[in-house]
C-alpha cells in the first residue's frame, strides 16, 4: 500500500515537473512573438522605455490605424505587399508540391540510373546559403529583366522548395507499401488512377506537411526578397517591414502591427493543416 | 472462369534467371496450389499472370487470350496480397466496393454485391470500419471480400494465411476451400506451407529455384515424389532417407544393417541410393504395425519422444541418421531404450543417391 501511494505521488511530481519545464520552455520560444504582438498595440514611448514596462499601461490599435492610413501618415501598402506576398508564396508552394510528388513518387517507386547521385546531388543544392545566391540571382535576374515580379521570386522559391519537398515526399511514399497500388491496379485502376485514388490519399498528410513547410518558407523568406524586390509590385511583407525604417528613426511598433499581420496567416494554416500532421500516416490496411 | 496457362515462361532480372521456362496447364475451375521454399519464384509466376512483373519470356495465356502485354485490370482476376494491401483511408465497405466503383457499375449494384460478399464473409458488422481498426483475421477476410466481389475469371493468392496464427490459419483454410466450391473460380494459390498445399488444391505444383519439380494432385505428389526434395517438402513430418548401397537385392546401410529393396524395384547390384521411408510406414513393433506381407525389422535407440496424444513422434538413429518413427497406442518411452520396429517396405521409397531422383518407374 505504502509502496503503491509513493509510487502514485512520484508520478504526479513527475507530471507537475514535466510541466512546469514545458511552460518555462514555451514560454521562452514564444515571448518574442507574444513581445511582437504587445508592441504593436503599445504606443512607442512605452516600447522604448528602460527599464522595460511589461504591463502595459495602455492598449490601443493606433500602430494598425497609421499602417493602413495615407502614405504621408506613416501608411503602408499592407494590402498590396499581402497579396504578393500571397500569390508568390501559395504559387511557389504549389509548384513546388507538384514537382515534389512527381520526383518524391519516382525515387520512391522506380529504379532508374544515377538515383543516387542525384538524389545528393538534390540535397546538396540545400547546403548552399541562400544569401550566397543573392548577387548572382540579382544580376541575372536584372539582365532578364524579371527583378521585382511576382515571376522571379516564384522562381527562387521554387528552386529552394523543390529539393525539400522532393526529399520529405519520397519518406512518405516510401511508407505507403506498394501493394496497395498493385491491389488497386488489378482491382481495375490504371496507373495514373491508382496513385490518385489510392498512393495520393494515403500519403497526403505527408504531402500536407510538406506544403506547410514550403508554404512558411516563402511567407517567411527576406534575404533573397529584399534583394529582387523593390516597389510595391513585388515587396513581400517581410521586405516591407523595412518600409518603417527611415533615416533616423525606427517605426518599432508600426513594424511590430506588420509583423503580426504576417504571422497570423501562417497560425491559421498551421491550425488549419494540423490534424493532418498530427494524424500521420495510418497505416492499418497491411499487417500492423 | 477461366483456364490458365504457362507456356515456356521465363522471368529474369538483368541476367539472373529467376523463373526458368515452366510450363503449366491449369483447368477451368481448378484450385493449383504453387509451393516451394522460399525464394524459388513462386511470388514471382504469379506476378507474372497477375500482371505485376514483366514477363521476360514465354507467353500466360488466361482463357483463350495471351495475356503478356495487358495490364493487370484487363486480366480480370483478384489478388489476395500476404501483406492484405487494404486501402487503408477507405472503409471496409468502400474497400469491398472499389473495383466496381472504378468499373463505373451502378451504386445499388455496388450495394448489392458488397452486401453480398459481406455476408459471405460475415463482415457485415465491420462495415463501416476502417481498416486500422480490424485485427489481422478480419483483414484477411475483407481482403477475400474484396477479391469476390469482383466475379474474377482467376484468383490470386500469396500467402494469405502466412500472418495469421495456427488456429486462424486452420479456420480460413477451410474458409477459402468453401470459397472455391461455392464461386468454382479458378485459383492459384501461392504458399511455402506444405499442410495448406496438400489440404487445399486439387493440384499441386513444387518448385524449386525458378524451375517446376513435380505437379500432382496432393496424393500423388505424397505417395510418389519424384525425387528427395519433393519427399521431404511434402508431409510431415519429412520422410527419413538413409543413405546406402545396393548389394544382394538389399540395401546396405553405412553400419552394415541390410533392409530389403522394396518390392517391385529392381536396382542393380553396387548403385548408391537413397530410401526413403516416411514415419507412418517405420513404427515400434507391437504397436499397430500396418498387414502387410513386406515387413522388414530394425533396431534402434530412442533418443527423444514428442507425444502427441493419439501418437506419439519417436526420434531415433539407424546408421548414424537420425529417424523419426509413429508409434500408435502410445506407452511411456524413455530416451536411451531400443526398440524393435517393423519397416513397411511396400510404402518405401528409392532414390538415386546422386540425383536425388526416384528410381520407381
Ligand atoms: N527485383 C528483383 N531483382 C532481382 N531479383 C529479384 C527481384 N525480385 C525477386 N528477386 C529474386 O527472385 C527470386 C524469387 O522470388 P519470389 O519472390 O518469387 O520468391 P518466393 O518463391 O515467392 O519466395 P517467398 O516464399 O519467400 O515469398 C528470389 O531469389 C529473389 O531474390
Ligand atoms: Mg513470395
Amino acid at each position: 500500500m505504502a509502496t503503491a501511494s509513493q509510487h502514485r505521488i512520484r508520478k504526479r511530481a513527475l507530471k507537475v515537473a514535466h510541466f512546469a519545464g514545458l511552460f518555462l520552455a514555451m514560454s521562452i520560444i514564444c515571448l518574442p512573438g507574444l513581445w511582437v504582438v504587445l508592441n504593436s498595440f503599445r504606443p512607442t514611448v512605452e516600447i522604448m522605455a528602460k527599464p522595460p514596462v511589461w504591463i502595459p499601461e495602455s492598449l490601443s490599435l493606433d500602430h494598425y490605424r497609421a499602417m493602413f492610413g495615407g502614405a504621408g501618415e506613416g501608411g503602408v501598402p499592407v494590402l498590396t505587399y499581402f497579396r504578393n506576398s500571397l500569390i508568390i508564396s501559395v504559387t511557389s508552394t504549389v509548384i513546388a508540391l507538384l514537382v515534389g510528388m512527381a520526383g518524391g513518387y519516382a525515387f520512391a517507386r522506380y529504379r532508374f540510373k544515377g538515383k543516387g547521385v542525384m538524389f545528393v546531388a538534390l540535397m546538396a543544392s540545400r547546403a548552399v546559403p541562400g544569401v550566397a545566391l543573392s548577387l548572382p540571382l540579382f544580376i541575372i535576374f536584372g539582365r532578364t529583366g524579371i527583378i521585382d515580379t511576382h515571376f522571379g521570386l516564384i522562381l527562387v522559391y521554387v528552386a529552394m522548395n523543390v529539393p525539400f519537398t522532393i526529399w520529405l515526399i519520397d519518406g512518405f511514399f516510401r511508407q505507403v507499401p506498394k501493394e496497395l497500388a498493385e491491389a488497386a491496379e488489378i482491382d481495375g485502376c490504371t496507373r495514373w488512377q491508382a496513385f490518385w485514388r489510392v498512393e495520393f490519399p494515403v500519403a497526403r498528410s505527408g504531402i500536407a506537411s510538406a506544403g506547410i513547410f514550403a508554404f512558411l518558407t516563402s511567407w517567411n523568406e527576406y534575404a533573397l526578397a529584399s534583394q529582387l524586390t523593390r516597389s510595391a509590385t513585388s515587396k513581400t511583407m517581410p521586405v516591407g517591414l523595412l518600409d518603417f525604417t527611415s533615416q533616423f528613426t525606427l517605426n518599432w511598433g508600426g513594424m511590430c502591427a506588420l509583423a503580426v499581420l504576417m504571422i497570423i496567416p501562417a497560425l491559421v494554416l498551421t491550425f488549419l493543416v494540423q490534424k493532418h500532421l498530427i494524424a500521420g500516416l495510418t497505416f492499418g490496411g497491411v499487417k500492423g | 472462369m477461366a483456364q490458365v496457362q504457362l507456356k515456356n515462361v521465363v522471368k529474369k532480372y538483368g541476367a539472373v534467371g529467376v523463373v526458368h521456362a515452366i510450363n503449366l496447364d491449369i483447368a477451368e475451375g481448378e484450385f493449383v496450389v504453387l509451393v516451394g521454399p522460399s525464394g524459388c519464384g513462386k511470388s514471382t509466376t504469379l506476378r507474372m499472370v497477375a500482371g505485376l512483373e514483366d514477363i521476360s519470356g514465354g507467353e500466360v495465356i488466361i482463357g483463350d487470350r495471351v495475356v503478356n502485354d495487358l495490364p493487370p485490370r484487363e486480366r480480370n482476376l483478384a489478388m489476395v496480397f500476404q501483406n492484405y494491401a487494404l486501402y487503408p483511408h477507405m472503409t471496409v465497405r468502400e474497400n469491398l466496393g472499389f473495383s466496381l466503383k472504378i468499373a463505373k457499375r451502378p451504386q445499388a449494384e455496388i450495394d448489392r454485391a458488397v452486401d453480398e460478399a459481406a455476408g459471405i464473409l460475415s463482415l457485415t458488422p465491420l462495415l463501416d470500419r476502417k481498416p486500422g481498426a480490424l485485427s489481422g483475421g478480419q483483414r484477411q477476410r475483407v481482403a477475400m471480400g474484396r477479391a469476390i466481389v469482383r466475379h474474377p475469371d482467376v484468383f490470386l493468392f500469396d500467402e494469405p494465411l502466412s500472418n495469421l496464427d495456427a488456429k486462424l490459419r486452420t479456420q480460413m483454410r477451410v474458409e477459402i476451400k468453401k470459397l472455391h466450391q461455392r464461386v468454382g473460380s479458378t485459383v492459384i494459390y501461392v504458399t511455402h506451407d506444405q499442410i495448406e498445399a496438400m489440404t487445399l488444391a486439387d493440384r499441386i505444383v513444387i518448385m524449386r529455384d525458378g524451375h517446376i519439380v513435380q505437379v500432382g494432385t496432393p496424393l500423388e505428389v505424397f505417395e510418389n515424389p519424384v525425387n528427395t526434395f519433393v519427399a521431404t517438402f511434402i508431409g510431415s513430418p519429412p520422410m527419413n532417407l538413409l543413405e546406402g548401397v545396393i548389394r544382394a537385392g538389399q540395401v546396405v546401410l553405412a553400419d552394415g544393417t541390410a533392409i530389403p529393396q522394396p518390392p517391385g524395384l529392381n536396382v542393380a547390384e553396387g548403385r548408391k541410393v537413397q530410401l526413403g521411408i516416411r514415419a507412418d510406414n517405420i513404427m515400434p513393433e507391437g504397436h499397430a504395425l500396418p498387414p502387410t506381407a513386406h515387413m522388414a525389422f530394425v533396431e534402434m535407440p530412442v533418443i527423444l519422444t514428442e507425444p502427441l496424444g493419439t501418437e506419439t513422434l519417436l526420434y531415433a538413429t539407424l546408421s548414424g541418421t537420425e529417424m523419426q518413427a509413429k508409434m500408435l497406442n502410445p506407452r511411456p518411452v524413455s530416451a536411451g531404450e531400443r526398440m524393435r520396429f517393423g519397416i513397411a517396405l511396400d510404402k518405401c521409397h528409392l532414390f538415386d543417391a546422386e540425383t536425388g531422383n526416384s528410381l520407381r518407374g
